[in-house]
């Protein structure tokens, strides 16, 4: 293997473990612990990507979450391909291969680089001011153009096979980040047997601490990763810790309610993948939370600052210590602070070559500087880098002195061949989640970074992103306040050596010697905006902080402006004279770094989607070849198709044999409520339009129930049971909501009623069988019943037994035949309806479905709650004035009926139509119009709610729901379809048996 | 994200509770009695408050109870649960 | 005048490296008195403001606006834009503002990228079937384009999707409307102001209503965080905070604001060239012009300002996502967000008068506002100017919750509408 930019040692990566993989097609090398990013640069490959406006050459700028450039796809097949994934985060497997996104032909000759010629011509949001004439090339050019420019990576084109899943945890206390603070807050908390959970993003814990220098650091004496070693395995011993790496908290919720993702294979190779969960999704309820977040290092802003091998100065430290690889040969370094002196000695040490370290300060009083100084590396003081040579990789930047106020350049530019530039802009708190939370922040004017304002009851933030730097620091506040946090008494002495740091000196936007518009120093490196976009921005009178953002397309890349904030906010506070603890952030906004949908999914799909009810005799139906309808949840039998039968023929067949013969239909969905008390029948009275409390015992009933608002709600037979008891019969889909309700009434408006309510609805099967024969078929099934019209009439209810078992037998009518519902106890469902099945065989019982219980219905017209009603529809508009009682004080709705609108006589109401040929069979939905004309706009006085076609009638019947309908019938009205129009006739509701003689037939 | 603490139950999860709207609206004793803009106060008009709202929950997966709580709902904080027909605590 | 936006003044400033732009709108300081005031500096209070200055002569306007214009519901919500709606008076009213929408950029000289890509209503399951091709009808007998798609016409408009019989929900068809789409929200709310700046309306952001002065039954004057402002005519477009305003003038509105959650994924390739809502599964997506996937949620049930929803609704969202998209699986949300949506008991808004002289309602927009942005504007500037509403929104007065006589769109609304 090449590797020419590994080292020949160190690193925590294992070089007995060699792994290919792909990149742009091309098999490279690296190892076991390598990053993408890693292994890429020490292959000596720098150029990732292309950024999205300019498409200009991005390389790998970071070691970790916040890079903006490095974005590749990783690509197994058409399923399985994860666009957008940052090369810094990927740890390589055997068989990975990546591409880079955004470019065509190749990211080393991208023909959409042209744009970068135009560059002068599109400024920040110049698409809102162009494109606009001529009107008629919008869509198909310009818009067409625009569109196709979208997007960075592919989305896969073939269903993900991949499982997640979701796991719930409780804990005392949650530590966010493994990093020397995170380590610390997690001993002291586990020492103290506190319920921990600690988690990082990362695979490996320790954070910064990793790849610091171990001559400089050192914790109780031990050297770094000795130190983060010992640590963790003293955490693992605890019983009451659960440890997770490469888990990333996405989003910080109120109550202490936190959303993580946990990567459990994507590092893995293909072959040990298989079967396993690919990501879970930890749901977290933490009593508290200690937030170990750390910092993220800032770039410079300069012109031409966004080549490849620019780097961060604490990135190139993490490649050289983590993974063994130099990013350069040719080194040098663009600071603003001591730490990426740091990075030099490392850097000299491992025999790079560091040239020289350009600083922005006059001096530095710290211990690194000055021994880099002894080292032989030339610091040029009081300099700035102000521009860069090199398309696809770095070779050159210009070097010149700061005037003393740094506003300008003063002297001569100096230019220094490289083939890498450290940039080392100081440290940002990672401050998202605490923001998250609702927490406010503070600005810190001396040190240029926002940090929590204060820790509330239930968190708090710890190390860097508290705003707390240097070692010493961090592991002594992190000890301190875990113990105060916790209430913890027992206390751990800790020695630290760290290098004496110097001070810090900012500034957000490096001048140049060219005029400002003649530059291009870029402040979001994936959507190329740039110090002159925030200018502009400003300039037109975009003053918000989220109006520069929005206008400019800052900070909304998808590092989510980890890079790119900082330094936007400091360019306004800078133009607009604004101090930047007044200008405040924008708003962080879940997740900290993107999740997968299929995480956030987890096993709710496919056959989990949504749960499946099933009736009792389910198993039946689909043996019989029923066909299904989804009702909310419930799969009701739709109709049986005898072998090749279209569904039109099985709805006539049915419809006709329940007329016929007999006809069974599968009840069991329908709601059921148990109401029960001493005012039960008063109840029933408050909540039904009509009056309840003469109905006697073995009765039934038929009630329509409205809203408050007046409007029909729900309806359904009662029957009464007992002295103070009934059983409520409700929709299938109102089933919830009315036990809802009426629990809702009961406990809150009406204490007072002694009512007790229970909702039966899975407790029993119903069996509902109608026709001319359904009386013989019930006499062979039921015993102790007597069928007699005398005893057993029309609405009215027996107990009887099916064999040994228990049944409830109401005789009730939603056909208009004799018709009879047997209630069982549900897991007898199956067997008494195989048994009314068997009974009937000899009068040609027919199972029916829902559709020919809707078209039987409908020929008696019956209403259904939610096809004739549509929550704008009274009892009255239906023509059932009959169930309002007039002398009842109240009931539920009863007011609303008495309003200006509702007492209209004009209103929209319930008919009848029939069509002028008897064939036509009208569509639901379809509008009704008095006169027709020519073109739209018509008036529209209705619409038609059923429809069917009567095998019983031998014609087509329809309701409809009609402006002043009562009034119009025997009138002609007109139903004007796209291809012609229809005309009908407005006639009674009741299509068949008016009189009612089929129920006793 | 809440957690509600069912004074019936004790602390549960938000999922397992349903809203029911703001509290003490008392259902007139004789709605035929009012006119229709008292009505439609009764009925439809709400204060919305941005601040210390009283309303109404139902744990409708647990105990099916209704209880009321005051919470700002400027910050989703709870302030306090009480049972129906009780005052708040403060 | 403002300078002319067009590619030859791009052209043309990038000789001077755009350094000579001209302001898009001013930054003034309060007068102390105004005509009318607009509180509000959403997309509708600055098209409101806009129409106040073009179509009925009267300059001396201001718009209040407690934080940055364009900072609620206009910059939060997902841009979709149709006029498919139920009721006539639904149906005027946002085919009004479609209208519109249909040469706003040039009218405004501000391109707000109004990409007319289809909007698709799917259907999974009878009721669905029922109440969708209502509305179709409905719509083609107002003269709105609207079209049945049978399940194969769905799933060669939108490929993608998954029209599998054997889903939890199988697509059973779509509604059409290919007037239908998106816009840039930000660039609607900025260009309103630039128009309306332009003709001298003052836009005060950083500006928060404390109190409202009554004299009787009439209006005095606002209190706000930069003074008292004296004024006879307030017109109140506060979307989830217009209860707040209310209460201030002693009003109580029929309106609940509640929590209603976006997110979108991380910027992928063109994959999806229109906008599908699905009602029974509760999920609504398009692509925006930067390759994001823009999906919206559901509302929480509860009332919130907190612009905070709860995660189990973006959850549930993305579930059906999944279930209709299953090759999204793989891809990363990138950033989630809420907003507060103030929802009138039947769905519909109020452009309305009050009982208090001189001040004036816009809201009740509930999960659904962005789409009538331009009409809203043009109706309520109407209704303030004349102190009568103009016909098309004469339904959508308060007084309808006293008669009865609602506009109830629950039926045809999806779980944005």
């Amino acid at each position: 293997m090449s590797n020419e930019y590994r080292l020949s040692s160190g690193g925590q990566i294992n070089r007995s473990e060699i792994i290919s993989f792909k990149f742009n097609g091309k098999i490279l090398y690296g190892y076991k612990g390598d990053t993408l990013a890693s292994a890429l640069l020490a292959n000596g490959i720098h150029l990732i990507g292309r950024s999205f406006k300019y498409h200009r050459p991005r390389g790998i700028f970071t070691s970790g979450v916040e890079e903006p450039n490095a974005l590749v796809q990783i690509i197994k097949d058409e399923a399985k391909t994860d666009p957008n994934l940052r090369a810094t985060q990927i740890e390589i497997y055997e068989g990975l291969s990546a591409t880079s996104q955004n470019c065509w032909p190749s990211v080393k000759f991208d023909l959409g680089s042209i744009n970068n010629l135009f560059s002068p011509i599109i400024p920040a949001g110049f698409y809102y001011k162009t494109f606009m004439w001529p009107a008629s090339l919008w869509k198909n050019v310009y818009e067409y153009f625009i569109r196709k420019a979208a997007g960075l990576g592919k989305s896969p084109t073939k269903k993900d096979p991949d499982m997640y899943d979701h796991n719930y945890y409780h804990c005392e206390v949650l530590i966010v980040g493994a990093g020397p603070a995170g380590l610390v807050a997690a001993k002291t908390a586990a020492n103290a047997g506190k319920r921990v959970l600690l988690v990082d993003e990362r695979p490996n814990f320790g954070g910064n601490l990793n790849f610091a220098n171990e001559n400089y650091n050192k914790i109780n004496e031990l050297a770094p990763l000795e130190w983060i070693k010992k640590t963790c395995l003293e955490l693992k011993n605890y019983k009451n810790i659960k440890i997770l790496n490469r888990t990333s908290v996405a989003a910080y919720h109120n109550y202490n309610y936190l959303i993580m993702m946990q990567n459990l294979t994507d590092h893995l190779p293909d072959k040990d993948k298989k079967g396993k969960i690919r990501q879970r999704l930890w749901k977290v309820r933490a009593k508290k939370v200690i937030l170990a977040t750390g910092s993220i290092e800032r770039p410079m802003i300069f012109d031409c600052n966004d080549r490849p091998g620019i780097m961060l100065s604490s990135a190139v430290r993490k490649y050289a210590n983590s993974y063994g690889v130099k990013c350069g040969n040719n080194i040098s370094i663009f600071t603003n602070n001591d730490d990426a002196y740091e990075t030099a000695i490392t850097l000299h040490n491992k025999g790079i070559k560091v040239k020289s370290i350009i600083d922005i300060r006059e001096k530095s009083n710290g211990s690194l500087p000055k021994k880099c100084d002894e080292l032989g590396i030339k610091i040029h003081w009081k300099s700035a880098v102000i521009y860069t040579e090199g398309y696809k990789k770095i070779n050159k930047i210009h070097v010149i002195n700061l005037s003393k106020d740094n506003s300008s350049v003063v002297g001569n530019k100096l230019k220094i061949d490289c083939d890498l530039l450290c940039v080392s802009g100081g440290y940002t708190p990672a401050v998202h989640l605490y923001t998250q939370s609702g927490g406010k922040l503070d600005y810190n004017e001396d040190k240029h970074y926002f940090f929590p304002k204060k820790n509330t009851l239930n968190q708090m933030s710890i190390g860097s992103c508290n705003g707390t730097f240097g070692l010493k620091n961090i592991i002594t506040e992190s000890h301190e306040k875990t113990k105060e946090f916790l209430d913890i008494k027992k206390t751990e002495q800790f020695s630290i050596l760290e290098p004496r740091s110097g001070n810090f000196e900012n500034i957000w936007l490096i001048p140049s010697n060219k005029i400002s518009g003649k530059t291009k120093s870029f402040v979001d490196y994936q959507n190329d905006s740039t110090a002159n976009d925030i200018k502009l921005a400003l300039r037109e009178g975009f003053k918000s902080i989220e109006h520069v953002k929005r206008y400019t397309t800052t900070g909304m890349a998808t590092d989510q402006g980890k890079i790119a904030n900082m330094h936007a906010l400091g360019i306004i506070s800078e133009v607009t004279n604004t101090k930047l603890g007044e200008l405040g952030t924008t708003t962080f906004r879940p997740p900290y770094s993107p999740i997968t949908f299929g995480a956030l999914v987890g096993r709710n799909v496919g056959k989990f989607f949504d749960i499946v009810r099933k009736t009792p005799m389910h198993n039946w139906h689909e043996k019989y070849n029923a066909k299904f309808e989804d009702v909310g949840q419930w799969k009701r039998a739709w109709y049986y198709p005898s072998g090749k039968e279209s569904m039109y023929d099985a709805v006539q067949r049915e419809s006709k044999a329940a007329r016929s013969n007999a006809g069974i239909l599968d009840a069991s969905t329908l709601g059921k409520i148990d109401i029960q008390g001493s005012d039960a029948s008063e109840f029933l009275n408050r909540v039904y339009t009509n009056a309840w409390n003469k109905l006697a015992i073995g009765k039934c009933r038929y009630g329509l129930m409205l809203n408050d608002d007046g409007m029909v709600y729900d309806d359904g037979v009662t029957t009464r049971l007992g002295e103070n008891h009934y059983i409520m019969t409700t929709t299938t889909g109102g089933a919830a909501t009315v036990m809802g309700k009426l629990e809702d009434f009961l406990q809150t408006e009406w204490p007072e009623l002694n009512v007790y309510l229970t909702s039966v609805t899975d407790h029993f099967a119903t069996i509902s069988v109608c026709g001319p024969h359904s009386k013989k078929i019930l006499e062979k099934v039921t015993q102790n019943i007597d069928y007699s019209d005398t005893n057993f009439p029309h609405m009215s209810f027996k107990n009887g037994l099916v064999d040994k078992i228990n049944c409830r037998v109401m005789r009730i009518s939603f056909t208009g035949e004799l018709s009879y519902e047997i209630n069982v106890q549900a897991n007898y469902g199956q067997s008494v309806w195989e048994k009314c099945i068997v009974a009937g065989k000899e009068y040609g019982i027919t199972p029916y479905g829902t559709e020919a219980m809707h078209l039987l219905r409908a020929e008696k017209g019956f209403i259904i709650v939610g096809q004739e009603t549509d929550g704008t529809v009274t009892p009255v508009d239906l023509q059932m004035d009959w169930i309002v009682s007039k002398k009842k004080y109240d009931f539920i709705g009863k007011r609303s009926l008495y309003r200006s609108d509702t007492i209209r006589e004009d209103r929209k109401q319930y008919v009848g139509l029939i069509t002028k040929d008897p064939k036509e069979i009208l569509e639901e939905g379809a509008q009704i119009v008095a006169e027709v004309k020519n073109k739209p706009p018509m008036d529209m006085i209705g619409h038609v709610t059923s429809s069917y076609y009567s095998p019983n009638l031998n014609k087509s019947i329809a309701l409809a729901i009609v402006k002043n309908g009562k009034k119009l019938k025997g009138k002609k009205l007109y139903i004007p379809m796209p291809n012609k129009t229809i005309e009908v006739t407005v006639s009674d509701t009741i299509f068949l048996d008016k009189e009612g003689k089929r129920l006793n037939a | 994200m809440f957690i509600i603490n069912c004074p019936y139950c004790g602390e549960r999860d938000h999922a397992e509770f349903s809203y029911g709207g703001e509290a003490h609206l008392v259902r007139p004793k004789q709605p035929t009695e009012l006119s229709d803009d008292q009505w439609a106060e009764y009925l439809f008009m709400r204060k919305n408050i941005k601040g210390i709202q009283y309303e109404r929950w139902n744990h409708s997966h647990g105990c099916r109870r209704w209880f009321n709580l005051s919470r700002d709902t400027s910050n989703d904080k709870i302030h306090s649960v009480y049972k129906i027909g009780e005052k708040p605590s403060e | 005048m403002k300078n002319k936006y067009s590619i030859f003044s791009l052209i043309k400033n990038s000789f001077s490296y755009h350094e000579n732009w001209q302001r898009a709108w001013r930054d003034p300081e309060p007068k102390s008195q105004y005509d009318i005031i607009i509180i509000g500096g959403g997309g509708h209070g600055l098209a409101t403001a806009y129409y106040l200055a073009k179509e009925h002569n009267l300059k001396n306007i201001a718009v209040i606006e407690k934080g940055w214009i364009g900072g609620g519901n206009t910059g939060r919500n997902t841009t979709i834009i149709r006029s498919n709606y139920l009721w006539d008076a639904s149906a005027g009213l946002y085919d009004h503002a479609l209208k519109i929408w249909e040469n706003l950029s040039q009218e405004l000289n501000y391109n707000i990228m109004f990409s007319q890509r289809g909007v698709m209503n799917l259907a999974h399951n009878l009721h669905d079937v029922r109440e969708l091709k209502r509305r179709t009808h409905a719509n083609r007998l107002n003269g709105i384009d609207c079209e049945w798609l049978n399940v194969e016409q769905v799933k060669k408009f939108c490929p993608i999707i998954n029209c599998s019989p054997e889903i939890r929900y199988p697509v059973m068809g779509s509604t059409l409307q290919r007037r239908a789409g998106t816009a840039r929200h930000d660039a609607v709310a900025w260009g309103y102001a630039r128009g309306a700046d332009a003709m001298g309306v003052d836009i005060i952001q950083n500006c928060e209503v404390k109190g409202i002065k009554r004299k009787g039954d009439s209006i005095e004057g606002i209190d706000t965080t930069k003074g008292f402002i004296k004024t006879k005519k307030i017109g109140v477009v506060a979307a989830g905070h217009s209860s707040v305003i209310a209460n201030m003038a002693g009003l109580r509105l029929p309106l609940e604001s509640k929590p209603l959650q976006a997110l979108v994924s991380e910027p992928i390739k063109p994959i999806i060239d229109t906008v599908v809502m699905s009602n029974a599964v509760h999920a609504y997506v398009s692509q925006s012009d930067k390759g994001e996937l823009v999906i919206g949620a559901g509302t929480d049930s509860y009332i919130s300002y907190t612009q905070k929803g709860t995660h189990e609704i973006v959850e549930g969202t993305l579930k059906a996502i999944i279930e209709l998209y299953p090759i999204f699986s793989r891809l990363r949300m990138l950033r989630q967000w809420g907003g507060v949506v103030d929802i009138c008991p039947d769905a519909s808004p109020l452009i309305t008068k009050t009982s208090i002289k001189g001040l004036y309602f816009n809201c009740g927009w509930g999960t659904g506002g962005f789409k009538a942005t331009p009409g809203s504007g043009h109706l309520f500037a109407h209704t303030i100017a004349k102190d009568e509403p103009h016909a098309l929104n004469a339904a959508f007065d308060i007084n309808r919750f006293v008669s009865g006589d609602l506009v109830d769109e629950h039926g045809a609304a999806a779980v944005a509408h």
